[in-house]
């Protein structure tokens, strides 16, 4: 009889696995793609904690915080990693997130952290990046874009369903306020089309469709470090960049709230951060002690940082978004 | 009619579980917004704005789709020559890309940068600029004209070729097969193809909005998504779905009122020979005809295929893994609507012509009028509480993925099932033929070709889609179409256009394999 040495086989494994703690982490869907940090960020915090690492991938940052507020109180979530600061104050209304009692960390970034619930482990500035050899002479504001010949066309991301698009409304708005309708009067022109997320837009780009496109100022490293291209580069605006600054969160309802505060701390530790620019193509929170890899020091860096306090952009992006639409639909 | 006297038979029993279902995949899972909705909201301006536009353009794209496809399902019809069952199948292509990859794909020939564009420059014009209501139509029509195609070719071939003989002896001119053969059946046929057209074109969204140029081209898909993502407001999403159904009903029942039911008779299922169209004018006419459309719908897919070449050679392991589940799945997929069609098509059959009928068959094609968005939340709402949605990702593609492709598969089916129960129902009555020895003996062999049509089709759809996965995807369990964009987000776009044209070849296998085996022997 084979069957009772089976069964406490089973017995032994499965309380094998339960001494074993799960840390279920929710995070955007490609933050756990093949490509992406999570594989590397699992292994290397599985080695330290002895628990089990389970990602849970939900769209982008806007889909992760809906999918939270679906949830509710019965989330499985431990920690959840990937919102932004315009989705932080959202968040912290669901009531569903711990303090992370680590108030005295500081940071790498130009703006200062001082969040009681949220911990940043990357950032990044929005830009137009352009094709150096296509485009000598790329505009150096929105003004500038604006006043360029009709034929430079921009494809920029739809703020509604993109954190690039709602990332460029948010920009225009803080760098000119109440003239923001007019700047966006002056861009319609050139905005060859809006799409649905940041794919489709820096696929048109590379297809040669648009000169310029949404995205990040660090988006020519990953042509330089990954293909050796040297060809794509963002252009500096003088009214600065808008940032976007990636957070992680434990919470408060979890089972393992220490082991998910423990993963706040290696978010921010060397061993993280050091895995973030070469996979989420983003500046590091926490620049690791071996430094950024070679090619980000050739990325350009904005003399002036925008960014609204979590709160604001969560009040103003209403207005903003009517007055884009506004502008565009003529 | 004797059969209406029976009792309701099992037949219907069956269908009116189907229709059960799809009713709690579509209309349920909308309930399930709507009730975790915890305020109530109105639309605004804005929301029906984008509901005018949605209507006004999935009007054109159906109309303009519709009306090229019937001189193309003419020529395919009535012509016969080498490469014919190819070109079948790779005209059905565009329907069954990711929007994504149709979309680039499209771009590079009608694109600012495209092959028309770089060759008007060339000659010294302007290049070409659709970003606006002629890019959607455009990219609407590329997507829908095969599908068109498809369903009315069924209509022409579903004329009994002794028709076409007596017509020849009589001495029809084509323009007598038009007006006693041809007219009819497309009376028929054509209000269902432009309706299916119209409510697919109603849940458009990334397509409309990239071409569109703009947010004037706001769907209602797309004020959907606006009000799960950036509102937060279920109730509103849920109204706009609602509005999306209405959308369809409306023109479901305009259709409906449209189009009067072919004519029935029995023919020896022979191949059509056509004496009528032998003239050199006509033989011109539809080779231009066909050109036209396969220059139109294949040098996007050429232009997919060439820049995926060089992807192809080094894609990862995990996106191999992930076609080889994506087949897995769209295989589930095509057997279950298989399970779920033929019932719905026979109870639709039995009831003969009147609401109860034209009722199943409505509510067979209302998941296609429904927000994918809707149905992944609402399925999610009504999952989390019971089980992990993760766990249940793949199963639950493959059943939505199926009742996505019922549809497709009642529009083939039962004009088919129609046709033989008029020819031969009466004489299988007399046998006393009923149940699955009817099914088995009577009905399935010369339901081959719809048949294989459509499990060729839902396999392909299934395939290419990726619908509501994204809502509960498991990182371990990521589908081609997932890992595609997977790819894309990790700015490995030439990996991304390998794994598309890897997407695209699989699909068009699938399609094949199946609308081939169904063609096999009812040609002969």
């Amino acid at each position: 009889m084979k069957y009772p040495i089976i069964a406490a086989g089973a017995l032994l494994a499965t309380s094998a696995l339960a001494e074993t703690p799960v840390l279920t982490v929710y995070t955007y869907d490609s933050f756990i793609s093949d490509w992406g940090p999570g594989p590397q960020v699992e292994k290397a915090f599985e080695e330290r904690c002895g628990c089990d690492v389970k990602f849970v991938g939900a769209g982008d940052g806007a889909s992760l915080l809906g999918r939270l507020r679906l949830e509710g109180v019965r989330t499985e979530a431990d920690v959840v990693l990937g919102l932004d600061t315009n989705l932080t104050a959202l968040a912290a209304e669901t009531g569903l997130f711990a303090l992370h009692d680590r108030n005295e960390l500081s940071f790498d970034m130009p703006v200062e952290w001082e969040d009681p619930m949220f911990l940043p482990y990357d950032w990044g500035y929005f830009a137009f990046v352009y094709d150096k050899a296509k485009l000598p002479e790329p505009p150096t504001s929105f003004e500038a874009l604006a006043a360029a010949p009709d034929d430079l066309k921009i494809v920029i991301e739809d703020p509604r369903s993109s954190t690039p698009g709602l990332g460029l409304l948010l920009w225009v708005k803080a760098a000119y306020g109440d003239r923001a309708p007019e700047i966006w009067e002056g861009l319609a022109p050139h905005v060859l089309t809006v799409t649905k997320g940041w794919s489709e837009a820096y696929g048109m780009f590379l297809e040669g469709e648009a000169d310029m496109v949404l995205s990040y100022t660090t988006s020519p490293a990953y042509h330089l470090i990954a293909e050796q291209d040297d060809s794509k580069a963002a252009a500096p605006f003088d009214e600065g960049h808008y940032m976007q600054i990636e957070v992680g969160g434990a919470i408060a309802s979890s089972d393992e709230l220490e082991l998910a505060k423990e993963f706040l701390d290696f978010m921010v530790s060397d061993d993280f951060q050091s895995i973030i620019p070469t996979t989420n193509w983003m500046y590091p929170a926490r620049t690791p002690a071996g430094g950024l890899p070679e090619g980000f020091e050739t990325l350009i860096a904005p003399e002036k940082a925008l960014i609204y306090a979590a709160g604001e952009a969560a009040k103003i992006r209403q207005e903003a978004l009517e007055e884009w639409r506004a502008a565009l639909s003529q | 009619m004797a059969r209406r006297a029976q009792p309701v038979s099992s037949v219907i029993w069956a269908g009116v579980a189907v229709a059960a279902l799809v009713l709690a995949l579509t209309l349920g899972t909308l309930a399930a917004v709507f009730w975790r909705a915890e305020t109530l909201s109105a639309l605004g301006p804005a929301d029906w704005a984008a509901v005018r536009f949605t209507a006004m353009q999935a009007l054109l794209s159906a109309a303009l789709s519709v009306a090229l496809a019937v001189p193309v399902a003419r020529a395919l019809a009535r012509r016969r020559f080498p490469g014919r069952g190819l070109l079948i199948t790779l005209l059905g292509a565009p329907f069954i890309l990711p929007v994504i990859v149709a979309v680039l794909g499209l771009l590079a020939v009608f694109g600012r940068s495209g092959l028309v564009s770089d060759a008007l420059v060339w000659a010294g014009f302007d290049p070409l600029n659709i970003y606006g209501l002629t890019g959607v139509v455009l990219a609407h029509v590329f997507f829908n004209l095969p599908l068109a195609t498809r369903l009315i070719l069924q209509g022409w071939l579903s004329i009994p070729a002794e028709r076409f003989r007596l017509a020849a002896s009589l001495g029809f001119a084509p323009g007598d097969i038009a007006r006693v053969l041809e007219r009819p059946m497309l009376r028929a046929v054509l209000p269902g193809a432009f309706v299916v057209i119209f409510v697919i074109c109603t849940t458009s969204f990334a397509v409309a909005l990239t071409l569109g140029g703009g947010p004037r081209a706001t769907t209602v898909e797309l004020a959907i998504y606006q009000a799960f993502r950036f509102e937060f407001d279920l109730s509103r999403a849920a109204l706009l779905s609602t509005v999306q159904f209405a959308m369809s009903a409306v023109a479901a029942g305009l259709a409906l009122w449209v189009a009067v039911p072919a004519m029935t008779g029995a023919g020896l299922d022979r191949l059509v020979e056509r004496w009528d169209a032998r003239g050199a004018a006509l033989r011109a006419q539809d080779a231009l005809w066909l050109l036209a459309v396969a220059l139109f719908l294949l040098t996007p897919l050429g232009m997919v295929v060439l820049g995926g070449l060089r992807g192809l050679a080094d894609l990862p392991v995990s996106v191999l893994q992930a076609a080889l589940r994506s087949v897995l799945v769209s295989l589930g997929s095509a057997l279950l609507m298989l399970c779920l069609a033929l019932p719905m098509a026979l109870a639709v059959v039995r009831l003969g012509h009147g609401l109860a009928s034209n009722l199943l068959e409505g509510v067979g094609a209302l998941a296609i009028a429904a927000s994918s968005l809707v149905i992944g939340t609402g399925l999610f709402i009504l999952i989390f509480p019971i089980a992990d949605p993760q766990a249940l990702a793949l199963p639950v593609t493959a059943l939505v993925n199926a009742v996505m492709s019922l549809p497709f598969a009642l529009r083939a089916l039962i004009p088919a099932l129609r046709d033989i129960e008029g020819a031969y129902g009466r004489l299988a009555d007399s046998l006393d033929m009923r149940g699955w020895v009817r099914v088995r003996l009577l009905l399935l062999p010369r339901l081959r070709r719809p048949l294989g049509f459509a499990l060729g089709l839902a396999a392909a759809l299934s395939m290419g889609d990726l619908g509501v996965i994204a809502l509960f995807a498991d990182p371990q369990e990521a589908t081609l179409p997932l890992q595609l964009y997977r790819l894309m987000s990790a700015y490995r776009m030439e990996q991304a256009a390998g794994a598309a044209l890897l997407l695209l070849g699989l699909s068009l296998g699938l399609f094949w394999l199946f609308d081939r085996g169904g063609r096999l022997r009812a040609d002969t």
